[in-house]
């Protein structure tokens, strides 16, 4: 019955044979490994089957968790998606919170280091008028503030103060189309003045055709007119072009990013020359 | 009744195979005993193919100084492969028959010639010319052989015709 069985299935007496000759060449030669060849065909082929298994089972367990099993996942990924939005939020809070912390830190290091009588204010509102490159600031009369004080920032210059009420003053920032400052080329001592053109930037005026600017030069505030204090930083030179007459046509790229300012401090300090205009402190 | 004709084939085999070597040494590539378990396999199916290549296979080895069982296993393996292409597909042709016997002999040598160097027993290097050889040698002498044998019963029935009945 079993020969019967045998014959009817060549996979069987396939195997039959194969293990028939695998025990015979095992009972005659060790393999490279020193172990009889049997058991280490033996042990291969299990562990062959082993890996199968482990496979099958493997995926099937993949296919189950990755793909039967996602009754909850809705669920799970709302909530999850709404603790991210959260995070979200929260990340960009403490981000903000970090980034206010370090401009009062460079503000508190340039009143420090400025030896100027100042005064730390907020920007609450930008200027009505796209035409007027104003904005508003939460001190005033009140705070010892009044027209053209100085306005600064550790990037630079800001402007100046145009209008001071009780509780709030209108500062004219340099860009504006109106706005000018004394100024110097830094490396080469050339003078001129600073004047803004809106959106464009700076442009600095009156700097005879033979004196040394280059791109990159560092301007600053000369002091001369009787606004802003010395040695402060308007910008770098953008391109110096020789324009009409004897003078330069020199670019400044302001050094203040007028878009992005939070905290200004107002010099309460007048600069030599202008100490009459000082307002009297309130009582 | 066919167990013993198979084991005559095999051994006339075997016996052709150590005596043809002995005056025509260039028949030595020439396996005659690995064209019967093809021919006996693809005559009548696997079964006898496994049962022909294992007895053809112990007979050599235990005849050879190698492992026994090697030999044996590879035609085993080659007697199972012919058995079941035989079954499967329609081998009658001269060309279908010769591209079995050279792929029986290459599969035959796959496994022989690996298993001695998996075991580290015996080095074959660069084998693909002589394996080419005896694949076509196989081939050739198994074709015809297989053709001989299919004629042979018919032209014996046919001389039987043809002899004047005797009262």
């Amino acid at each position: 019955m079993a020969l019967a069985e045998f014959t009817q299935r060549p996979g069987l007496l396939l195997g039959a044979a194969i293990v028939l000759h695998v025990a015979l060449i095992s009972a005659q030669v060790n393999s490279v490994s020193g172990l009889p060849v049997l058991q280490v065909v033996t042990f291969g082929s299990f562990a062959e089957l082993q890996r199968m298994v482990t496979g099958a089972m493997t995926g099937a367990q993949d296919l189950w968790t990755g793909y039967i099993d996602l009754r909850h996942v809705g669920a799970e990924n709302a909530a999850l998606k709404q603790e991210l939005q959260a995070l979200q939020i929260r990340l960009q809070e403490e981000r903000a919170m970090a980034q206010r912390t370090q401009d009062l830190r460079q503000l508190l290091e340039l009143r420090q280091r400025a030896e100027l009588e100042t005064t730390a204010a907020e920007i609450i509102a930008a200027g009505a008028s796209p035409e007027f490159r104003t904005v508003t600031i939460d001190k005033g009369s009140t705070d010892r503030l009044a027209t053209d004080m100085a306005v600064i920032s550790p990037a630079g210059v800001v402007g100046r103060v145009i209008l001071s009420s009780p509780r709030a003053s209108k500062v004219q920032l340099l860009v504006d189309r109106n706005a000018a400052a004394g100024a110097i080329v830094e490396r080469s001592r050339a003078q001129g003045v600073v004047v803004g053109l809106g959106a464009d930037g700076l442009r600095m005026d009156y700097v005879p055709g033979t004196a040394d600017v280059k791109p990159g030069d560092l301007v600053v505030t000369s002091g001369i007119d009787g606004i802003y204090p010395k040695g402060f930083v308007i910008g770098t030179v953008d391109t110096v072009e020789r324009g009409f007459g004897t003078y330069h046509e020199i670019r400044v790229r302001p050094a203040v990013e007028f878009s992005r300012l939070e905290e200004v401090l107002v010099v309460l300090t007048p600069p030599p020359g202008r100490e009459s205009t000082e307002v009297k402190e309130q009582p | 009744m066919k167990l013993a004709l198979n084991l005559m084939a095999i051994a006339a085999a075997l016996a052709l195979q150590t005596t043809l070597t002995s005056f025509v040494p260039e028949t030595a590539a020439i396996d005659l005993v690995l064209i019967v378990v093809v021919y006996l396999a693809l005559s009548f199916g696997p079964t006898t193919g496994i049962v022909a290549g294992t007895a053809a296979g112990l007979i050599q080895d235990s005849l050879s100084s190698g492992i026994m069982g090697i030999g044996a296993l590879a035609k085993t393996l080659v007697g199972f492969a012919a058995g079941r292409i035989g079954t499967q597909f329609i081998v009658t042709a001269p060309l279908p028959r010769f591209v079995v016997f050279v792929g029986a002999t290459v599969l035959h040598a796959v496994v022989f010639m690996g298993l001695y160097e998996l075991l580290g027993l015996r080095e074959f290097p660069d084998p693909y010319a002589a394996v080419a050889g005896q694949a076509v040698g196989n081939a050739v002498v198994g074709v015809v052989g297989f053709q001989l044998l299919e004629w042979f019963p018919g032209f014996l029935a046919r001389r039987r015709l043809r002899r004047p009945m005797r009262r």
